[in-house]
């Protein structure tokens, strides 16, 4: 090897080490993309709900509240145990250790805006503040991306700021909570995924 | 030229040396166990090169307990991140001069 190249290796490797050390690289594009799937599929079974309660009037709104609650909870498990499993497959892949400083320190990043938020929207179903449910989701959501963009891949950073977007102007179009919501987390996580995807992952 | 070379630095001559300190430049400290997947080398390996980065005060250790097993951190110096910055500036300049 020339003197050159060897510089420019050597640069690498401290760069390389540099990322390594300090944000968490192996989040995968299918991640996002099967977040995206679990959300559309959730919104399509709440679609489904809405349409009994309003058509057929078999179940009261208090059990169709419970219901979505239901929905929700479930798709959020769903969508989280098919992240985990994309990015532990990379890890393995890329030969980083799933659990590490990094890891913990993008969790940490990630789950306090998402856990303050969900005191906040469990306060607004208490309330039967149903119309701020949805851009309450988006908002926290979109907060936790921005803040987490420190500890992984950067371009999370964007998503954070659509979902934040999308959030904000369905405050003002209330009627079409259940679009903005399976748009910010079904639609944008499938083409974040497929991006990411595309960058880091097509071989 | 001349000068550039000069300004590189032979501590970090070593591959593992020069993942210690990349690793210690961003973050504030890292154990043992963590640099050793980090840089993935053995025990002994990574022992040496850290002892070495000691000696010449490049790093410091602090040593605690987690319960009652022993956790090491590492730490940069004031005088380990000026010798690096400088290594690494003379590597890129080295790379810009040269195309």
């Amino acid at each position: 090897m020339d003197v050159q190249s060897r510089n420019l290796a050597e640069l690498r490797h401290i760069k390389n080490m540099m990322e390594r050390s300090s944000r968490f690289i192996s989040l995968s594009g299918f991640s996002g993309i099967s977040a995206g799937i679990c959300a559309l599929i959730g919104a399509w079974l709440a679609v489904q709900s809405i349409a009994v309660y309003v058509h057929e009037k078999t179940i009261t709104a208090d059990q169709l509240v419970a219901k979505l609650v239901l929905i929700a909870g479930s798709i959020f498990i769903a969508a989280l145990i098919c992240a985990f499993i994309f990015t532990y497959i990379r890890t393995r892949k890329q030969g980083i250790p799933m659990w590490s400083a990094t890891t913990y320190r993008m969790l940490a990043n990630l789950s306090i805006p998402l856990i303050a938020g969900g005191f906040f929207v469990l306060r607004l179903i208490v309330l039967k503040e149903y119309q701020l449910v949805a851009p309450a989701c988006l908002i926290f959501y979109g907060l936790a991306l921005t803040s987490v963009a420190k500890y992984t891949l950067g371009e999370i950073r964007y998503l954070g700021y659509f979902e934040l977007l999308l959030g904000i102007v369905n405050l003002w179009i209330p009627g079409y909570s259940i679009i903005f919501w399976s748009i910010g987390f079904g639609v944008l996580h499938i083409i974040y995924g497929y991006i990411m995807w595309w960058k880091y992952e097509r071989a | 030229m001349g000068n550039t070379i000069e300004h590189l630095n032979k501590t970090f001559d070593s591959r593992v040396r020069l993942g210690i300190m990349s690793t210690l430049m961003v973050n504030e400290e890292i154990n043992f166990n963590t640099l050793k997947e980090l840089v993935g080398v053995t025990d002994g390996n990574l022992a040496s090169h850290l002892k070495a980065l000691e000696d010449i005060q490049y790093i410091k250790v602090k040593k605690g307990f987690i319960g009652r097993k022993t956790n090491t951190n590492y730490m940069i110096t004031k005088a380990g991140e000026k010798a690096f910055k400088i290594h690494v500036d003379a590597l890129e300049k080295m790379i810009r001069g040269m195309n």
